[in-house]
């Protein structure tokens, strides 16, 4: 048996990331939950402590509620598409050996450029007189499709643009648990005589559900957190459509100057999004054993 | 199966087109003079070649000083999250302390924490010291994410514990063994970790929104970002495609070179491997 290993080494190691761990990650935390229970002002009177004032008044807010609803949405629609379209280009890619890393590339590349060259790029594509989308509306003869300004259109436009910034993320995820499947597993069945869809059905789904999930929660937590594209293409509008729930924190917060309902919001956000990352860690745990 | 390889691969170049079409038409735009982009920009092949836009952003503009910016933001969190991270994941595996599995538990809970979420309170924090509009506000929050330490542990734990031990008994420090010993047969891992960090950091967009309002202090994210939603950018399309094209060419040649490891960074950040 090792002896302990002595106290400065130790502290040496990790005070640094504990420090700053403590300052930047832990103690915001707190300060979230302490400030929603003030009113706390910028423009005037300053802070003062109401209780619950603030999340009685968020259960009332309508627009926090429409913000919350046009996130939900975003979630709903956007992770079966990304989840699902993940799935199926990682299989296109597992069964097609030769060029595997050639598409991989193409197809996940988006996933590095940042949420502003993928508005301005999307911001002109959605353009109806100059953007690529236009072209095809025109040339189908169809009338001009105004996509972001269409209160209908804005937010099916702005998922599509994230599912082409974001699909490869998952991509890759469902690739590297396509490869770990035992091929004998597909062999043996081959000669028992199961067909394609029996293989897909019997060895890869079953094979691949851990993974699934994965990929699922870590979406849904990704896609909660939505804001970027939405703020920079529609600034939430037109009129509220896609007004997201971080971006209400953020007007709340930057633009009325009311830090304490926008901690209130925000602790709201991390409480929701919490019992979704311990779904994801009761996954893992649960594997384990 | 002959049939299904070639639908396949037919598929996948379809999709691999239209994946790289909004990209190729970026450049496109980057290289012909504004004027032609006023009368038509949906042309795939540049109708006159120009590369004016590109030198306009050296002459004009915070451009360059953005680019500046985002270079050592992410390289300062870049390299000190290599540095705290695997320290602290060297010694939650190899050195034994009291309260080890319970500070181990404690900084992985901030797995759970969305970053998203802290931006008032950190907001806040850094008002107190009046440290907004700094490089140091832009990269500490970044470091804070415990996520390095977690991708560092799981590959230590891969590392035989006889190989610290035979370096202490051979009466190497603690320090010598990790950073003689240990750090130079981590480097696929914290090549990993250093790809996953730079992008995650030259992405950022929300903080730097709210930590640095000046216009100097902007980075390449936020800066971009600044450009677009005013109809006056549609006279200079061009020159706005040319900023879009240098924003995201450091991370798409780093990709190239590093997608290997950026691949395995978030598998195992992700729990997948």
């Amino acid at each position: 048996m090792k002896s302990r290993s002595s106290v400065m080494p130790v502290v040496v190691f990790i005070a640094p990331f504990m420090t700053i761990y403590l300052v930047f990650q832990m103690y915001p935390l707190v300060q979230a939950v302490l400030s929603s229970l003030f009113s706390w002002d910028l423009l005037t009177s300053g802070r003062e402590f109401i209780g619950i004032q603030n999340y009685l008044r968020m259960f009332g807010d309508s627009i926090f509620w429409h913000s919350f609803k046009n996130t939900l949405l975003f979630v709903l629609y956007s992770t079966p598409l990304l989840v699902l379209l993940g799935l199926f280009f990682a299989m296109l890619l597992n069964h097609s050996s030769k060029y595997i890393s050639v598409f991989r590339t193409v197809l996940f590349a988006p996933y590095v450029l940042s949420v502003s060259v993928t508005t301005l790029i999307w911001g002109f594509m959605y353009n109806p007189q100059k953007g690529l989308l236009g072209v095809l509306v025109k040339t189908l003869g169809r009338d001009p499709v105004y996509w972001l300004t269409d209160p209908s259109l804005a937010m099916p436009a702005i998922i599509y643009a994230t599912v082409w910034w974001t699909v490869g993320f998952n991509l890759v995820l469902f690739l590297a648990g396509l490869q770990d499947i035992d091929r004998a597993m597909y062999e043996a069945a081959m000669l028992d005589g199961a067909n394609s869809i029996q293989r897909f059905l019997h060895i890869t789904v079953p094979s691949l559900s851990r993974t699934f999930m994965l990929v699922t929660v870590l979406q849904i937590i990704a896609s909660f957190q939505i804001f970027g594209q939405v703020y920079i293409l529609t600034r939430g509008g037109p009129g509220g459509t896609t007004r997201v729930l971080i971006q209400y924190i953020y007007e709340t917060g930057f633009r009325d100057y009311q830090l304490g309902y926008a901690s209130t919001m925000a602790v709201f956000l991390f409480v929701v999004m919490f019992i979704i990352s311990f779904l994801q860690f009761a996954l893992f745990s649960g594997e384990k054993t | 199966m002959r049939v299904s390889k070639h639908l396949t691969v037919v598929l996948l170049i379809v999709l691999s087109v239209l994946f790289a079409l909004p990209l190729y038409w970026m450049l496109v735009m980057s290289l012909t003079p504004n004027d032609l982009l006023k009368l038509s920009s949906t042309a795939l092949w540049p109708q006159a070649f120009t590369v004016d836009n590109f030198l306009g952003v050296f002459r004009a503009g915070l451009m360059m000083r953005w680019f500046i910016n985002s270079i050592i933001v992410t390289a300062a969190a870049t390299l000190l999250t290599l540095l705290f991270h695997s320290m602290a994941g060297y010694a939650f595996t190899k050195m034994r302390f009291w309260g080890k599995r319970f500070l181990f538990s404690f900084s992985i809970a901030g797995l759970m924490v969305p970053k998203e979420a802290l931006f008032i309170p950190l907001f806040l924090l850094f008002s107190n010291f009046s440290a907004h509009n700094t490089y140091l506000a832009l990269y500490l929050p970044r470091v804070a994410a415990p996520l390095g330490v977690f991708i560092m542990v799981q590959f230590f734990r891969g590392i035989p514990d006889s190989i610290s031990e035979a370096a202490e008994i051979d009466g190497a420090s603690e320090y010598r063994t990790f950073f003689q010993i240990i750090l130079p047969i981590s480097l696929p891992a914290m090549t990993s970790l250093g790809i996953f960090t730079f992008v995650l950091t030259w992405n950022d967009y929300l903080w730097p929104l709210v930590s640095a309002t000046r216009k100097e202090m902007f980075t390449l994210t936020t800066g971009l970002a600044s450009m677009q939603g005013n109809f006056a950018q549609a006279t200079e399309l061009g020159s706005l495609m040319a900023r879009g094209v240098i924003a995201s060419l450091p991370l798409l040649i780093l990709f190239l070179l590093f997608q290997k490891n950026l691949i395995r960074g978030i598998s195992i950040s992700s729990g997948g491997k």
